[in-house]
């Protein structure tokens, strides 16, 4: 019997005592296009089966046929929640095959954290806002879409592009900031410095959220790094894990910043409460970053009207033939590439590329820690786990 | 160097037979594994105090083009206690047949990571996992024809009697 005939007869045996709900692909909860089967008995889950694929783009596919530089849009499709992420880890990556990573003028690795670290906090306040939304609460999300909004907003003024910006290149930026960027930019985090706290008083400390998500989808640590968990949900389980500080690519290794783990101060540790803890704290870390970065930007490494972004662009960028794995940290975990450079090294097309998603790890965990629960907690785990179908599907 | 005592302690624990070959040119050394010990090897190498490659980064199923007809798997494997990082790779020649194909043992008993990116592998490359507990596609319809990611495949003319164009 093939795999596929086991499960049909699977989904087929256990209709007839249990019932089969299909969650998704259109539910809301499911923040995309996934398809969760529910094998349920009653209101208690006793199987999760995902669907993923909905969302397939033939990311790999299309890497084989374009250029490096080229390929930079399609990584910005990935996450499309924090695209300058995506597109910092390809370009590093790139940038190290081509032996070109130390000559990046600081300036520009400045700008990419900076504004890596802002659609970070972007795509934070969506998972934290969403997930208050699945839970039952409405008003988190309006006000974190509002203060997106500002991030949104000065990410357009800086590339052109409000969520898929294209804008950082192989070897440096497509545009210098714009002029008065970095004063708006402090603007923001003042005025959003007190936003955090009003919301972890309406969300993140409010009694009827805590009973909701504490020990609610425990996820231990040997189970979360068995089954390749990154990010937020690995640290959510206990273990400092952040790849800015692991491998200190960029210019993260000068910049002072904590990484904030779960602790299981409302329930167990790894449960859902605290996989959000870390996002809400976490987006206290960045706008440290930010802060740090806009200090540099604004005394050693200010804008000279010499200075040009695209001058350490290099000419042909065709890497010698090897292969190179590139990690980083998404906002939703490890975010890696793996190049296959032509085999001639002449050529400026990959032989083969791999994205490994940190969402697709994962939600993989999602039938072994949703396992007996009820249907209402199940919506809870999945928003907890802050997956986004465009990555996982690529 | 973290390569050569990994080297050790393979040999050591299997024979000289287990490692086939390795590849130092590039920035990230790479060991070739006999690709029937491959999960034996990360077991060692998972639970051995000395390594603990106990997190599976990324797996990625390849084809190495139509000239040299060769399939193989790559693993990146990463240390969370000694945050190193180690690159294993296996292959072996294959006719192409698409009734027939090329099979690795599974690693999915091991990292349980590997589960969905085994399934990934057979559904965009090709590659059957021996063991696998439940080899379904999973990213393309489950009565897709071909495999995307060969570097020999054609895009069907039609699917399921529409026009691609």
């Amino acid at each position: 019997m093939t795999p596929l005939e086991r499960y049909h007869r699977k989904i087929a045996e256990a209709a007839t005592q249990d019932m089969i709900l299909n969650m998704g692909p259109q539910h809301p909860s499911t923040h995309g296009v996934l398809r969760l089967e529910l094998i349920t008995d009653g209101e208690i889950v006793k199987e999760v089966i995902p669907h993923a694929g909905y969302l397939h783009r033939c990311f790999d596919k299309h890497a084989e046929n374009l250029t490096y530089q080229q390929t930079i849009p399609f990584t910005d499709r990935l996450d499309y929640l924090s695209s300058m992420n995506n597109s910092h880890i390809w370009v590093m990556g790139v940038e190290r095959m081509l032996g070109i990573d130390k000559d990046i003028p600081k300036r520009v690795e400045y700008i990419r954290v900076l504004v890596c670290e802002l659609n970070r906090i972007a795509s934070h306040l969506i998972s934290i806002g969403t997930y208050g939304i699945d839970i039952g609460a409405f008003t988190p999300f309006l006000w974190c879409f509002r203060d997106r909004e500002h991030i949104m907003g000065m990410l357009e003024w800086a590339s052109g592009s409000r969520m898929l910006y294209n804008y950082i290149w192989i070897g440096g930026l497509f545009f210098d900031l714009p002029v008065g960027f970095e004063e708006r930019c402090r603007e923001f985090v003042e005025y959003f410095k007190p936003k955090m706290t009003e919301l972890n008083e309406l969300l993140t400390n409010n009694q009827i959220f805590i009973s909701r998500t504490a020990n609610v989808g425990v996820l231990p640590l040997d189970v979360a790094i068995n089954y390749g968990c990154s990010g937020p949900m690995l640290r959510g389980s206990g273990l400092k894990w952040d790849l800015r500080r692991i491998d200190n690519y960029s210019v993260y290794g000068e910049l002072d910043f904590e990484v904030p783990i779960g602790t299981g101060a409302m329930g167990t540790t790894g449960d859902c409460w605290d996989r959000n803890k870390v996002r809400v704290d976490e987006i206290g870390e960045s706008l440290k970053i930010i802060e740090q970065c806009l200090d540099r930007l604004q005394k050693e490494l200010k804008r000279t009207p010499e200075f040009d972004p695209r001058a350490k662009l290099p000419r042909r960028l065709a890497p010698k033939a090897q292969d190179y794995y590139m990690r980083g940290e998404c906002s939703k975990g490890e975010l890696g590439f793996y190049f296959i450079t032509d085999p001639t090294g002449k050529s400026e097309i990959p032989f083969r590329v791999k994205a490994r998603g940190p969402s697709f790890n994962n939600l993989s965990v999602i039938s072994e820690i949703s396992k007996g629960v009820m249907i209402a907690d199940l919506i809870a785990i999945v928003g907890s786990i802050d997956f986004v179908l465009g990555e996982l599907d690529r | 160097m973290i390569l050569d005592s990994v080297k050790e302690i393979l040999s050591a624990r299997f024979g000289d037979g287990v490692i086939i070959g390795e590849e130092t040119s590039g920035l990230q050394p790479a060991l070739l594994i006999n690709p029937e010990q491959i999960a034996d090897v990360c077991l060692e190498l998972r639970d051995n105090p000395a390594t603990y490659f106990d997190f599976l980064s990324c797996l990625s199923g390849i084809d190495y083009g139509v000239t040299s007809n060769r399939f193989g798997v790559v693993y990146h494997l990463a240390s969370i206690p000694y945050q190193t990082q180690l690159t294993l790779k296996v292959n072996k020649e294959h006719t192409r047949d698409i009734n027939d194909l090329p099979s690795f043992p599974t690693l999915s008993n091991v990292y349980r990571t590997a589960d969905w990116h085994e399934r990934e592998a057979y559904d965009l490359v090709g590659i059957y996992f021996e063991g696998h507990p439940d080899l379904r596609r999973i990213l393309l319809p489950d009565d897709w024809e071909g495999y995307p990611l060969r570097k020999d495949y054609k895009a069907a003319e039609y699917y399921k009697g529409i026009k691609v164009d």
